[in-house]
Order: structure tokens, then sequence, then C-alpha cells
């Protein structure tokens, strides 16, 4: 991947002049979605550009010192990061990639998470103390599924590199790593039945409550990217082999769509989980996916 | 205005967050609030999110006659509330106090304390009358920002059932269809 093929992936296609977009659109799919599910007509169209829009023109509370830095910074990596995420995505045939960038992928999905970790104890809020500290239970009990998952896939094909696991012919252990993925998603994007970090009910925003103005609408967009890029990975893995460049874009964005329209549905079917019932669930009955996932990886590997 | 403040302008009026706070309400409004974000009323259809905590919200919605327990919080939860910002005044109690009137558990009404925008008076007022209510706020607060110049407060007509409250009759004399309970109301 040389420069050029790499400032476009990032800045047009997938990457932020896709996405931005895409990621208001998938936040209105989710409150549409769960407002339809509950007999109500919902946000217009253009609701997440305005929130955004009168989110920038508000003030932020005045904050000193290098906690003061740190809460204005946090944002500004978690979106950095899940832009990045969004550009590695191999949504084109033949867009170049590099061994190694479903690693970086990997690490750059994860570090929205560890901002919101940081941003709710930098906060000193005590409810953004307990949404961090339940934040970090949920993102340990989640990754074990979620990497082994794709780690996987990855060991069963001897590469790390995205494009190339993107190309693979269907097999019943990418069927089950999908699936491992699909379970994890709602506790990754925060949604019902596993919304606990910014449980409303219960301790308010959880570690966005000191938030405010830019610094609030840079979080929502970061977690309207972290969408994109959650769902693309998905996308991506289950797409079938597309040489035409507008056909495989196509593809991309309708797998994503339904993908987006399906844990909506699921989140507004559910209630909250307790933390404890949480964890139980992604370190016992989850774990299997995993296991079976991981075996089969092993098995294909010395037949090969 | 150039195109930026006019685009503004715009999403501060079709995206107001509130921050319900109760100054001592018997919950009557309380309820009528949340009713008006129910599937009957949907108050999301303007862009209407509770928030849980005020540093997110633009307007904030006080309910009850201003205990004196609450005035303290009330200002410290005003202050919280990053500008540009509105007061909305639900049901009779924080503009008047209602029946609770001279008591001496009671710091109200609510301008004595904070500068108010929109009273919406009723007992307790109709879902629909408060996401009135709040849509006049959001626009008030939206031209204020823009302009920089007191508004005055706005009072806004009492409201039978069966009457949307768009003609300005202030209730019961509204030729619209309207059930013996408006009258009720009026009186």
């Amino acid at each position: 991947m040389n420069m050029t093929t790499a400032l476009a992936r990032l800045l047009i296609f997938p990457g932020l002049l896709f996405a931005v977009p895409a990621a208001w659109f998938f936040l209105w799919v989710e409150r549409k979605a769960v407002a339809m599910m509950q007999g109500r007509i919902g946000p217009p169209f253009m609701q997440p550009f305005y929130d955004f829009i009168k989110l920038l023109g508000k003030g932020t509370p005045p904050r000193s010192g290098i906690g003061g830095m740190l809460m204005r910074a946090w944002p500004l990596i978690a979106v950095a990061s899940a832009a990045g995420a969004v550009g590695l995505l191999p949504v084109l045939p033949s867009s170049g990639g590099f061994q190694g960038d479903l690693i970086l992928l990997l690490a750059l999905m994860e570090l929205p998470s560890m901002c919101i970790i940081a941003a709710g104890f930098s906060s000193r809020s005590i409810f953004g103390e307990i949404g961090s500290a339940r934040e970090a239970v949920l993102s340990v009990s989640y990754n074990i599924v979620f990497l082994l998952a794709i780690v996987s896939i990855a060991a069963s094909q001897h590469t790390f590199s995205l494009e190339a696991l993107a190309q693979l012919p269907a097999s019943p252990l990418r069927v089950l790593g999908i699936l491992a993925l699909l379970v994890c998603l709602p506790a990754k994007l925060h949604l019902n039945p596993f919304s606990l970090p910014n449980a409303e009910q219960e301790i308010y925003s959880g570690p966005m409550t000191e938030y405010a103005g830019p610094e609030l609408a840079m979080w929502e967009l970061s977690h309207g990217l972290e969408w994109v890029a959650a769902t693309g990975l998905v996308a991506t893995l289950a797409a079938p082999v597309i040489t035409t460049w507008w056909l495989a874009a196509l593809v991309f964005v309708a797998l994503s769509f339904g993908i987006v329209l399906l844990l909506s549905v699921v989140a507004s079917a559910t209630a909250r989980l307790q933390i404890d019932t949480t964890v139980r669930f992604y370190w016992q009955c989850t774990l299997i996916f995993a296991v079976l996932a991981v075996a089969s990886a092993l098995f294909m590997r010395f037949r090969s | 205005m150039n195109l930026w403040n006019k685009l503004m302008c715009y999403s501060r009026r079709r995206s107001p967050w509130l921050f319900h706070m109760n100054g001592g309400s018997c919950n009557g409004c309380d309820i009528e609030l949340v009713a008006s974000l129910s599937p009957r009323y949907d108050a999301e259809q303007l862009g209407v999110r509770l928030e849980g905590s005020p540093r997110h919200a633009d307007i904030l919605c006080i309910t009850g006659p201003i205990t004196h327990n609450a005035v303290n919080a009330i200002k410290t939860v005003y202050d919280q509330v990053l500008g540009p910002k509105a007061v909305v005044a639900i049901g009779s109690c924080p503009a008047t106090t209602n029946v609770f009137i001279d008591s001496r558990t009671l710091a109200g009404p609510l301008t004595k304390h904070i500068p108010v925008d929109v009273f919406v008076p009723g007992c307790p007022p109709r879902p629909d009358a408060i996401i009135q209510g709040v849509a006049m706020a959001a626009g008030i607060l939206a031209e204020r920002a823009a302009k920089k110049q007191p508004i005055a407060p706005v009072v806004m007509p009492l409201v039978g059932p069966g009457c949307s409250g768009a003609c300005g009759c202030g209730g019961g004399t509204c030729s619209t269809p309207s059930s013996d309970a408006a009258s009720e109301v009026q009186q």
C-alpha cells in the first residue's frame, strides 16, 4: 500500500468522507428502529447531524490542569482511532493492504473503549467512575470471545492480512467466527442487553456524565464511527468475493445496514442485564463458540 | 447572518435535549413529562431527548412549587447546564406555587431564583402542551443565541383536552372539538 492509496482509504472511502455520514446514518437507524419497535414514529432523518452541529455550538465547563487536558484529549483520540479503524477495512477489491493490518485494526477498534474507561476515571464523577469500571469489566469479558474468533479465522489461513481474509471462500469455521463476532457486537457498541456502561436509569450517562458541548459531539461521532468499524468488519468477513468495485462497495453498505438493523431490533426487544449475568454470559455461554473456532482452526492447520 | 449561523440556529431549534428536575412536585407533572415521550405523543419527532446529565441538556424542565430543600439544588443544576440554555416551568406550581401558596415550607415561585422562559400552566398540563412549551423554548434558545438580546418569558394558554392550543383560545371557549373536560379545566 503506497502513500496515495493509504490517504485515499483514510480520507475518502471507506475513511472519513464516507464514514462520518455513515456514522450519522447508523445512529439514526438505531434510534428509528427502536422508535418503530415501540410503535413511535421516531426522529427525523437528519437528527444525528442536527445534534452534532448543536453540540459544537454549546459551551464547555472550565477545566484546568493535566486532568482537564486529558479530558479534552480522550474524545479526540477515540475519534481518530475509530476513523483509522474504518480506513483499514478492505472494502474495495485489490485496494492494497499490508501483512499484519488485522492486528492494527483490532488495536484501533479497542482504543475508543480504553478512552471511555480513562475518560470516566479522569472526570472524577462518581457516575463516571462506576461507568468506567463497568466498561472495563465488560471489555475483559467480550474481548476474549471477540479476539479468539478473529484470531482463529486468521490462524487457520496462515495470514494476518485483512484483504487475504476477506477473499477466502466460505467455510464452517468462518460462519462460526462471524457468529461469535455478532454476539460480541452489542457489548462493544453498548447496546441492550449489555448497555451497562451508559445505563441511563442507573448511573445517568456513565463515563460521559461530565462531558458537554464539542467534547460530547466528538464522543457521539466516535460512537458512530465505532458502529461503522464494527459492523464493517463483520460485513467484510461475511461478504462474498466481488471484483467490481462499485458492487463491492454496495454489498458492504447493504450488509452493514442489515447488521445495524439486526442489532437495533435486538436492543429494543431486550432489557438490560446485570453485570454479573453479563460476565457469566460471555465467560460461560459464548466461550464455547471461541473454543470451537480455535479447535477447528488448529485442526485445519494441521490438515493443510 | 452567514450560513454557519443559520445552520446552528436551525440545529438548536431541532435538537432540544431536556433535563428534568423536580422541585418538590407531587409527581403529577413528572408523569405527564414522561408521557410526552411515550408512543402516543412521541416528542422524539422534534428531536427531544431526555438526558441523564445536566451537562448534556439545553432545556431545564422544572416541576413543583420549589421547596426550601430544592432551591440550592435548582441553582446548582441551572449553573451546570451550559449555554445557550432555556428553562421551562411545567405546571402551575413553579409559576404561582398553586394551592400551596403562603406555605412556610416553600421558597417559590421559580422566577425568584432563576430566569424562566416558558410557563406551561395546568395541574397537571397535558403532554401536548408540554411538547409545545418545549418547542417554544427551543425556538427562544436559538433566537437568543443568535441575536444576543433578552426575550420576554412566554406564558402559554391553558389548553383543554381536544384543543391543540394552536388557535390561542385559552381552553374551554374553543370552537374546535372539545369534550366536557375542557370546561372543567377552565373552572
